[in-house]
């Protein structure tokens, strides 16, 4: 699949952005007042950027509203549903924490678990596909769950959780390569059941409909860059989950330097996580590239 | 709504015979062309004239070279299109209730007006029938010439789909899937048409019918050449003499 840098950026930051709202609707930390609204700006401005960008490899923005239509069948639909809920939720709990110094735990819970709903069903909106072997996998919804907990953990500064939120998260990273990369055989298409002749001998793509590149080869077909997909993958598991945890996990002496240290286990934690995302994504293979003879 | 119907009444659709099929690539160039003229945004291209040209098809023919564990290499001509699945992916991944399917004869088809152009749909299709259009930034697809089949205003024999009445080998042929007594499905029946990746589960309407067997090559072909006179296995005469010299100079015969 073609990594494009809007769905990279938008599951990576609203994935973030989600985590750490389900953290605060929790009570985690529970903060009031100019703290709160520095932690909800924070939230929202990832929750809302990644969104927006997620806008940006529409054929139609202006139209975009009529994605909240069909939430009984797409997970398209019901993601753009949870992610709407969520954010109002989640704005009326910021308002009583910031400016009445309250926490309505009730409400709080409710935007809490419709953030990870949004986290969950981001994640279907890829799991779903069948003819992209790579993430029709029940890991990936885990995947993407565990990505958002542990980043949700770091930025709330819930040192209890972090450590084992992230050391999970990057077990299920390791996972999810294992398993994906036989992912393409274990689904059984190949060639020869994508044309049908494949029980009349071995087939071979001779010749591509046209000289040119299409829609279908930009879209589906990425080649350029999975040879360095090793390397990505080690910085990704070192920036995303083995240097955050040496971060959080190393004692430091005084105030400042630990929130140094913190922002930048986040800060690692991000690079990593959207090194991975575009793995997620360049190394997707799609049925359709095999009637052109390439994966 | 992207809800699937639980049946249509009808299930129109394409039969595709690969063993007839002579890789003209006409069908798609018929419909390139009625489908720029009529129903929804014209099929753009891009850079048309230059170095990099493509542009939106909603028929796409490939070219398959089969080889048998013995005998002879096949060359197999592939038009391929929207299959009208039964269980259309891009159905029901739609956010926006552009694509749907129609229950009166199965036809998958999207409203134009409604699609925002998210591609979901194209990504959920495992056959690469669906290619969003550059210029208007919404889905294309095939829709089995909705505006031919039912057009009162065309001549009788000119209401099935541009590609089949195009074809010049009659490798394509239009009907009702769905009733077993027409002739597209005797046919299929015929035949023994497939589906393609049946096990992406998407009971795709259109059918393929594999290539027939080929007449066996025996070892003479050519019911003259017994009468011909023979070629000289070992060369003669001049030739001869020459062959010989040869092979004795340094680097010895072969």
């Amino acid at each position: 699949m073609h990594p494009a840098p809007s769905v990279i950026i938008f599951t990576t930051l609203s994935g973030l952005g989600f985590g750490l709202l389900f953290f605060l609707g929790l009570g985690q930390p529970a903060v009031t007042g100019s703290v709160a609204f520095v932690f909800y700006a924070i939230a929202f401005g990832l929750a809302c950027g990644g969104l927006l960008a997620s806008t940006f490899h529409l054929g139609h923005p202006e139209r975009a509203w009529r994605a909240f239509t069909q939430w009984k069948t797409s997970w398209l639909s019901r993601e753009g549903v949870c992610a709407v809920g969520a954010l109002a939720v989640m704005g009326l709990y910021a308002l009583g924490a910031i400016f009445m110094d309250s926490h309505w735990t009730l409400l709080g819970w409710i935007g809490a678990a419709l953030s990870l709903a949004t986290v969950f069903t981001t994640s279907m909106i890829y799991t779903q596909l069948k003819a992209i072997p790579r993430w029709n996998m029940e890991l990936t919804p885990v995947m993407f769950l565990s990505f958002s907990l542990a980043g949700g953990a770091l930025l709330a500064g819930a040192e209890a959780v972090a450590p084992w939120l992230l050391a999970i998260a990057g077990a299920v990273q390791l996972a999810y390569w294992a398993k994906g990369d036989k992912a393409l055989v274990a689904s059984g298409t190949n060639l020869g059941t994508a044309t049908g002749l494949g029980d009349r001998g071995s087939v071979r793509a001779f010749e591509p409909p046209h000289t040119g590149s299409n829609y279908l080869l930009r879209e589906f077909v990425h080649l350029v860059g999975r040879k360095h997909a090793q390397k990505l993958r080690m910085i990704a598991f070192v920036l995303g989950f083995a240097l955050p945890l040496l971060l959080i996990l190393t004692p430091v002496q005084g105030i400042v330097i630990k929130h140094v240290f913190a922002a930048l286990a986040v800060l690692s934690h991000l690079a990593g996580v959207a090194t991975s995302r575009w793995l997620f994504f360049a190394q997707a293979e799609h049925v359709v590239g095999l009637y052109y003879g390439k994966r | 709504m992207t809800e699937l119907p639980d049946s249509t009444e009808r299930k129109m659709g394409l039969v595709i015979d690969l063993d007839t099929c002579v890789g003209c690539h006409a069908c798609v160039i018929s419909c390139k062309g009625w489908n720029t003229e009529n129903y929804g945004a014209p099929l753009s291209d891009q850079n048309p004239y230059g170095g990099d040209p493509s542009g939106t098809f909603l028929n796409r023919v490939h070219s398959y070279e089969v080889q048998p564990e013995q005998g002879h290499a096949q060359l197999i001509h592939f038009p391929k299109s929207c299959l009208h699945c039964e269980d259309a992916p891009c159905v029901t991944v739609c956010p926006t209730g552009a694509s749907y399917k129609r229950v009166e004869d199965g036809i998958v088809l999207v409203n134009e007006d409604h699609c925002i152009g998210c591609g979901l749909c194209a990504w959920s299709c495992p056959y690469g029938a669906r290619e969003l259009d550059l210029a208007e930034g919404v889905m294309k697809k095939c829709t089995l010439c909705v505006d031919r089949i039912y057009n009162e205003n065309l001549p009788e024999v000119d209401r099935i789909p541009s590609c089949v009445r195009t074809c010049p080998a009659g490798a394509r042929h239009f009907g009702d899937l769905g009733d077993p007594e027409s002739d597209v499905s005797k046919l299929v029946a015929e035949r023994g048409g497939m589906d393609l990746m049946p096990e992406m589960g998407t009971k795709p309407v259109n059918k393929y019918l594999p290539p027939r067997p080929k007449d066996q090559i025996e070892d003479q072909i050519d019911i003259l050449a017994p009468l011909l006179a023979p070629v000289a296995e070992e060369p003669q005469g001049f030739m001869g003499w020459l062959d010989k010299a040869l092979d004795k100079l340094p680097g010895g015969a072969n």
